[in-house]
């Protein structure tokens, strides 16, 4: 019982890391089509931003903002220099530079920053949060990504739901021939999708790696889980993000927690087999998802 | 993530008793290198025909990782190792013949070893491969090297697999993974009686052969639970190991883990509240490598000072197993040796790293080999320098704590060691890299094998360079 | 420059290009060009070195992974990012025969090939039930799960120590390494007639039909998914060979071997050699097994770059390769290549006041050419010129 109320709790907080990234692939899938591979390279970039800022001394807010700023910038800078000239052809070469970017960020990152494993400070405790009188596997900083990823995904759903830009893009995502008939300036709300998804897939970046030592390679297993977690609420919706990191963060620490930790990739696997076989269009996706 | 390591450390700087057993040694392997030099010049030019032998020189190689995961620490070993071989060479070389050492970077992927370590046998001609790292690696082109009848000496790694008929050319070096897990047991056996143990290892060989060693000693019934980890996907704190443990009411907690899994285990120990004996195998439990990983935590910014506090206050008593000499103990002579050999010889590696485990493991290695070479005189063969390590390595002055065990049968060099425990109170182990606690001695040095034997006391090894090489200094 | 040549040359240039004629029928025209090449591969390894043989066989050995990515992502327009774990299932499978089954050695050979396809069917069937990147996903995990599947399981694995491939030995006194290339070499050879074939048939042309378009392949009768799958076998097939014939060089079979970077390089050798081109898998393969360890090394000691930078160099290439060769030729060697011939011709054409060398170009670039990676047709300056038309 002890057991499994631990593992059910760490479920929950990596659950909803993987929402944040997973968050990030679906911005990046609905505007353009294509699944950025490098989103969590991206992340892990920011996070050896954010490093080398605390490194001088600079306090961890300060560090976690510049890291978010990075990843706006970097998302932006990323969608104009590389992805808008591919754009016109088949999303598969979109995919091919998105694998490309992910293998060059990492060798930059190690090539700066070293390839060796390091440890990264948390925003708060990560001592076990006693309730009666038992310590549980849920800490200050657990809560803090649990509130962090929310206030995350509420700000974009508002922005989505509430503000003209925001519909804006949805149009863009949707339709963008009619919108640019419409008047929408297409090409410059990419950029901004970009830059936002960069934005939650640095977020991702720095929850994670408190929990974990940090390389340039930590994020590589996360971006997969995200990628399950995205596939499983439907790869087209937010708010199935939310769920299918959920779903995949605790499918995963019961796999862990009772099978052992060897299998949780194996997991993955099997949970993107299952979901693809009885409902490929995800939880959240439309019936008939096969768009050509 | 690489499975060798020997973790140990510590040591201040030397004092002035250091440089006098700095002489002792140093001449120890240049000593009868010269002398012998001198004859070899003037003696017949015949034989060697052994590749990778001249007359002035012999060439051997090795494959190491230099870049990559496994590479952090590991990388320091080989160019550690240059320290013995370039002071060799700057007093006339092992039978007039200097060592020249080409380790080429396999990046811990076996493919990569087979390849390079064919570049070192086809293209370099090298004599022999002395150091390679790794087991996988390894075995990847053991079958190879004998094949080709080249000598694959000392491997790093403590895998069963290096002595093996089959494999006649192929030597390991450090501690088989049963014999530590057959020390520790022992130790837990008679010093924690009756107390519940609980195990984590790593779920490959490594771990595997520690726990089967363990197994040998401590009672079935004693031991409440196992939990293993993937190394392949290490990447978070072992959480739901520590819970299990602590769930099953383990209060001696053995780990057989790499550096950064010790770091991970203990992270969540402290965040859970959990603090049983920790009693590590060697491979993870090196203050200047587990030390950062911990303290990295420590770092401003966030409120995990407290975390970090108590996890480095798990580091503290922890039990460990030694085969070479404490780096804290400053009055050892091998200890005094390696820090001038380092000093005058590799002074980038010295600079970076000083005297760590990584290091020191480097130059009792190339020590050995160069007491090998001696051994196998001066008309240089493969045959040869098998035959030297088989009939007289129990010989060789080393820093090991016991003697070598290599014969005509067994291929594996230290069979034993001393068990120590990591504490507050002992000189502290000082390196470039920062301050880490130092070891105090728990028992007096014992053996055993990797088989079914029993574990006995050692008679040790000399604790000084043989007289006679002090002598030709 | 070609300009300055004079008049005869271009008239002997054309006059051999017109001379020159290969067989029509595609089978015997693919031995053709395959018997060639072996000759020139066998006259080669005689003048190397067994080092150098060790790493011609490998080229071979990874040409032939590099093939079937070609064939899935330039041809059939699927992407697998984790093509390292199915060379992996090939080269375990030789191992465990070996290990457990007195089998002959081409049967090993084809058993690697067979299992290897069967995992790409296993992964191929779900991931191909709607059009989109689940497939690249999947691979992806696969590639990032493998190594922990043989350390759980690792009597089955062999652990760390991995399980022993080896070799049929040499005959006679021959050099091991000499004999071993020419064993790769060979099989590489069969394998790209048969892909060459293949792509010359119904299946290649089904292959195209679903890339360009899956609507109107399906109103064409094609089974799209079935299609699909089927590519992703023929290429997990490939790559299942290429890991048993490079078990063969390493003589172990471990999953250190077998990491995420193994899949990038392979991918990056595509994209590099040219996406659907068979040739350029050649170009890939020598860009897999050289840039790693000698050309970066080279390169990192050339420039004296630091210890981090020359540890990350390769990656950090084969990275900025991805992006840039899709960005600015998209065709890859092969690509550049053929636009060179085709400059070539061209120019010696309107020497002569012009002619048609449309089927000159087609026998040249007869390889199995396809239309560079997802112009979808559109034109593109490389391959406008060289190569022969999109299907």
């Amino acid at each position: 019982m002890r057991l499994f109320v631990d593992v059910t709790l760490s479920g929950v907080a990596n659950g909803m890391v993987f929402a944040s990234l997973a968050l990030a692939l679906v911005l990046v899938f609905r505007a353009t089509n294509v699944v950025n591979f490098a989103q969590g390279a991206m992340g892990m970039l920011t996070t050896f931003i954010a490093f080398s800022v605390l490194e001088h001394g600079v306090g961890y807010w300060v560090a976690f903002a510049v890291a978010l700023a990075c990843g706006l910038v970097l998302g932006g800078a990323v969608q104009l220099l590389v992805i808008r000239p591919v754009q016109s052809r088949p999303p598969l070469n979109a995919v091919i530079v998105t694998f490309g970017l992910l293998i060059l960020f990492e060798g930059i990152a190690g090539a700066v920053w070293g390839n060796s494993n390091r440890g990264f400070p948390a925003a708060f405790s990560q001592s076990g949060l006693t309730i009666g009188r038992t310590k549980v596997a849920f800490s200050h900083f657990d809560v803090f990504v649990v509130l962090a990823v929310t206030l995350l995904m509420t700000a974009m759903v508002a922005l989505f739901r509430a503000t003209t830009l925001g519909l804006r893009m949805r149009a863009t995502a949707f339709a963008p021939d009619t919108a640019r008939l419409l008047g929408v300036r297409v090409s410059r709300l990419l950029t901004l999708g970009w830059a936002l998804a960069s934005l939650a897939g640095s977020l991702a970046g720095l929850l994670v790696a408190p929990t974990t030592s940090f390389s340039p390679t930590f994020m590589d297993l996360v971006l997969v889980y995200a990628f399950t977690a995205a596939v499983v609420g439907g790869l087209h919706s937010p708010p199935g993000a939310l769920v299918g990191g959920l779903v995949t963060g605790l499918a995963l620490s019961y796999v862990g927690g009772y099978l052992g930790g060897a299998l949780e990739p194996l997991g993955a696997l099997a949970l993107l087999v299952v979901v693809l076989m009885l409902r490929p269009e995800g939880l959240f996706g439309a019936p008939a998802a096969r768009r050509v | 993530m690489s499975r060798l390591h020997h973790g140990r450390a510590g040591s201040e700087a030397g004092s002035g008793a250091g440089s006098r057993a700095y002489r002792l040694v140093a001449a120890g392997a240049a000593a009868a290198i010269v002398v012998s030099g001198l004859t070899a010049v003037a003696g017949p030019a015949g034989a060697a025909a052994s590749s990778g032998v001249t007359s002035t020189s012999v060439t051997i190689g090795a494959t190491v990782p230099l870049t990559g995961p496994a590479s952090p620490g590991y990388d320091e070993i080989a160019p550690a190792m240059n320290a013995v071989f370039g002071w060799v060479n700057a007093h006339g070389g092992v039978h007039g013949r200097k060592i020249r050492y080409v380790y080429l970077d396999d990046g811990y992927n076996p493919s990569v070893t087979a390849t390079e370590t064919r570049k070192l046998v086809l293209q370099n001609g090298v004599f022999a491969t002395v150091g390679s790292l790794g087991t996988p690696t390894q075995t990847a082109v053991q079958s190879y090297l004998n094949a080709e009848k080249v000598p694959q000496l000392f491997v790093e790694s403590g895998c069963n697999c290096w002595s093996n008929p089959r494999d006649p050319w192929t030597t390991g070096w450090q501690p088989p993974y049963t014999v530590d897990g057959k020390l520790l047991g022992a130790y837990i056996r008679s010093h924690f009686a009756g107390e519940k143990v609980g195990y984590l290892y790593q779920d490959d060989e490594f771990g595997q052969d520690v726990v089967k060693g363990l197994d040998m000693e401590i009672p079935r019934s004693q031991v409440v639970s196992r939990q293993t980890y993937d190394v392949a996907t290490l990447a978070g704190p072992l959480s739901n190991q520590m819970a299990a443990l602590q769930a099953a009411g383990a209060k001696v907690v053995v780990l057989a883990t790499v550096p950064a899994a010790t770091a991970l285990a203990l992270l969540p120990a402290a965040l859970i509240g959990y603090k049983p004996q920790f009693v590590v195998d060697a491979v993870g439990a090196d203050p200047p490598t587990v030390g950062p990983l911990l303290s990295s935590f420590t770092r401003k910014g966030g409120g995990s000072a407290a975390l970090a506090t108590a996890a480095v206050g798990l580091l503290d008593g922890m039990i460990t197993n030694a085969y070479l000499p404490p780096e804290n103990d400053a009055s050892d002579p091998w200890i005094q040796v390696s820090k001038k050999l380092l000093a005058d010889y590799a002074p980038s590696v010295w600079s970076t790293y000083g005297l760590d485990g990584n290091t020191e493991y480097g130059v009792a290695l190339a020590y050995t080999f160069v007491q090998a070479l001696q051994a196998a005189g001066r008309n240089l063969t493969r045959q040869g320098v098998m035959a030297a390590i088989a009939h007289s390595a129990k010989q060789f002055a080393t820093p090991g704590l016991v003697p070598l065990s290599y014969s005509s049968s067994v291929h594996f060099g230290y069979e034993g060691g001393e068990i120590v425990q990591v504490s507050a109170s002992a000189p502290p182990i000082v390196t470039p890299t920062g301050t880490f606690p130092g070891f105090t001695v728990l028992t007096p040095v014992e053996r055993t094998s990797p088989g079914k034997g029993p574990v006995v006391a050692s008679k040790g090894r000399e604790s000084k360079p043989p007289a006679k090489l002090v002598r030709t200094a | 420059m070609p300009q300055d040549l004079p008049a005869a040359a271009r008239v002997a240039l054309l006059r051999a290009l017109r001379r020159f004629r290969l067989p029509r029928l595609p089978l015997v025209r693919h031995l053709l060009l395959a018997v060639a090449g072996g000759v020139l591969l066998f006259v080669i390894t005689l003048e190397l070195s067994p080092f150098d043989n060790y790493e011609l066989g490998q080229i071979a050995a990874y040409a032939i992974a590099i093939a079937g990515l070609s064939l899935l992502t330039g041809v059939n327009g699927q992407i697998s990012l984790g093509h390292g774990a199915f060379m992996a299932v090939g080269a375990y499978t030789l191992a465990e025969l070996q290990a457990h089954q007195s089998v002959n050695f081409v049967l090993q050979l084809l058993a690697a090939t067979a299992v290897a396809a069967a995992a790409g069917l296993v992964i191929a069937v779900p991931a191909t039930r709607l059009q989109g990147p689940y497939l690249a996903g999947m691979t992806l995990l696969l590639a990032l799960a493998l190594p922990s599947l043989s350390d759980r399981y690792s009597s089955f694995f062999g652990g760390d120590q991995g399980l022993p491939a080896t070799a049929p030995g040499a005959p006679g006194s021959l050099d091991p390494q000499r004999w071993l290339a020419w064993l790769q070499i060979l099989a590489a050879l069969v394998v790209l007639v048969l892909l060459a074939n293949l792509l010359d048939s119904r299946f290649g042309r089904a292959f195209r039909a679903v890339r360009d378009d899956e609507v109107a392949a399906a109103t064409l009768g094609i089974h799209v998914a079935r299609t699909k799958v089927t590519a992703f076998m023929v290429s997990a097939a490939c790559a299942g060979l290429a890991g048993a014939l490079v078990a063969l060089s390493t003589g172990v079979v471990s999953t250190g071997e077998f990491p995420l970077s193994l899949s990038i390089f392979l991918l990056a050798g595509m994209v590099i050699g040219g996406a659907g081109t068979l040739m350029g898998a050649w170009w890939g393969a020598i860009a897999v097994v050289y840039l790693p360890n000698q050309w970066s090394q080279s390169l990192a000691g050339a420039f004296h770059l630091g210890h981090l930078v020359s540890a990350n160099l390769a990656v950090i290439i084969f990275g900025a390769a991805l992006v840039l060769v899709m960005l600015l030729a998209p065709a890859g060697i092969q690509g550049a290549l053929r636009w060179a011939a085709g400059r070539l011709a061209a120019w010696a054409v309107a020497g002569r006041g012009g002619g048609n060398v449309s089927k000159q170009e087609r026998q040249d670039g007869h390889d199995g050419a396809v239309p560079a990676l997802g112009d979808g047709g559109r034109p593109d300056p490389i391959r406008s010129t060289g190569g022969r038309g999109g299907a």
